[in-house]
C-alpha cells in the first residue's frame, strides 16, 4: 500500500514525534524542537518526498489560551507548512518551544524562502533562529521593544517614532 | 478705492486673483499606501474627472506639489517619511486627509498604525470614509478650494491628551472597548 508522507515519517522518526493528526489527507505532525533539522531533511531531501517548497512559517503563542482555560507544557508553537511541487503533497510540522528558552534550528540552508518568515516570527513573536545569517526586525522598526503578537503585549501599546505617546 | 493707497486695493484683490488662481491649478502629491488608493484612482479617472477641478495632475515630487493627498493607512514606521514628504514641500501647502485611516486611525486600535495623521502634521481638509466615495472625495476637495480661496491654511496639530484641534464630528474615535458596548447594546 501506498504510504503518506505523515506514515513515511513516523517509520522513520517514531521516537521524535509526540503527536499526530490526519484529516482527509491533511496531515500533522508535533516533533521534539532537536530532531527538527533531520526531520526538515529527510522531508527535503528523500527522493520520493521531495517537500522542495516552504509554503509557510509562523507561530501561535498559547498564553490565555483558550481564555487560560487550556494550559499548555510550552508557551509557543512553531509551524511549517511543507509542499511537494512534484507529488503534490503537503505536511505540516509542529515545534513547541518554551518560553524561556525560546529558540529553534534555522531552516534557511534548506530552504532560502525561511530568510525572511523567520525573521517575521522573531519580529512578532521574539522566537529566535539558531543559524540565521541575519535575524533582524522586518516589520516593526529597531526601535520598537518587545514583541507585538505575544499575547502579554497590549494591544493598544504604542511606540511611536515621531509624535505624541498615547 | 484711491491709486494713491495702493495698499488696500491692490492687496486684497491680488490675494483673491492668486487665490483663485491657486485653487484650479492644484498639483497633488498623492501619498498612497493602502486600499484607499483605489478610490483614490477612481476619483481621479475619466468617470468622476478630477481634472474638472484643476486638480488632474498629480506630481510625485513634493518640491513640485501644493497638496499633500494623504490616501491610506499610515503606520508609525511610514510616520517619518511622511513627515519629511511634507516638509519638503514647499509654500504655501495644504494636506488632505483622505479616509478615515489617516483621519483618526478609523477602527485600527493597535502598535502599528499612527491614529490619525493630525498627530503629525497638520490637516486641512478632512475626508472620512473606509473607503470615501468619490463624490465624499469631490465635496471634500471643493472644501479645499474654497479654503485655499480664502487664503487659509492649518496650522495646528492634534494633542490626543487635551482632544484639542480636531472637527468635534471625528472625535470619540473606534476603540474595541466601544465596538464591544455597541455589539453588546443590540
Ligand atoms: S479608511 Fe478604509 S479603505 Fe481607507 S485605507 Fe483605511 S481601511 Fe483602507
Amino acid at each position: 500500500m501506498l504510504m503518506t508522507p505523515l506514515q513515511k515519517l513516523q517509520e522513520q522518526f517514531s521516537s521524535q514525534i509526540t503527536e499526530t493528526h490526519a484529516f482527509r489527507g491533511d496531515e500533522t505532525a508535533v516533533i521534539r524542537p532537536e530532531a527538527l533539522k533531520a526531520v526538515a531533511q529527510f522531508l527535503k531531501e528523500t527522493p520520493e518526498l521531495d517537500f522542495n517548497f516552504l509554503m509557510d512559517l509562523s507561530a501561535v503563542d498559547y498564553l490565555f489560551f483558550a481564555g487560560g482555560r487550556i494550559q499548555k507544557p510550552f508557551r509557543f508553537e512553531v509551524v511549517y507548512h511543507f509542499y511537494s511541487l512534484k507529488h503534490n503533497y503537503r505536511i505540516r510540522i509542529k515545534v513547541p518551544v518554551d518560553e524561556k528558552q525560546a529558540e529553534v534550528d534555522s531552516l534557511c540552508d534548506l530552504w532560502a524562502s525561511a530568510n525572511w518568515y523567520e525573521r517575521e516570527v522573531w519580529d512578532m513573536f521574539g522566537i529566535k533562529f539558531k543559524g540565521h545569517p541575519n535575524l533582524k526586525r522586518i516589520l516593526m522598526y529597531e526601535e520598537f521593544q518587545g514583541h507585538p503578537l505575544r499575547k502579554d503585549y497590549p494591544y493598544n501599546k504604542r511606540q511611536p517614532l515621531i509624535g505624541p505617546t498615547y | 478705492m484711491s491709486l494713491s493707497s495702493p495698499s488696500g486695493f491692490f492687496t486684497s484683490s491680488l490675494k483673491h486673483a492668486l487665490g483663485w488662481a491657486r485653487k484650479f491649478s492644484i498639483f497633488q502629491y498623492p501619498f498612497v499606501t493602502a486600499c484607499c488608493g483605489m478610490e483614490y484612482m477612481a476619483t481621479n479617472c475619466a468617470h468622476y474627472d478630477q481634472d474638472r477641478f484643476g486638480a488632474g495632475f498629480p506630481r510625485f515630487s513634493p518640491r513640485q506639489s501644493d497638496v499633500l493627498f494623504v490616501v491610506g493607512t499610515i503606520s508609525h514606521k511610514m510616520a517619518p517619511v511622511l513627515k519629511t514628504v511634507y516638509d519638503q514641500m514647499c509654500e504655501p501647502k495644504w494636506v488632505v486627509a483622505f479616509g478615515v485611516c489617516t483621519c483618526t486611525g478609523g477602527f485600527y486600535d493597535n502598535y502599528a498604525t499612527v491614529m490619525g495623521i493630525d498627530t503629525i502634521i497638520p490637516v486641512d481638509i478632512y475626508i472620512p470614509g473606509c473607503p470615501p466615495r468619490p463624490e465624499n472625495v469631490l465635496d471634500g476637495l471643493m472644501k479645499l478650494q474654497d479654503k485655499i480661496q480664502r487664503g487659509e491654511q492649518s496650522r495646528t496639530l492634534y494633542d490626543p491628551h487635551t482632544k484639542k484641534g480636531r472637527p468635534a464630528e471625528l472625535q470619540g474615535s473606534y476603540t474595541i472597548e466601544n465596538h464591544i458596548k455597541h455589539i453588546e447594546s443590540h
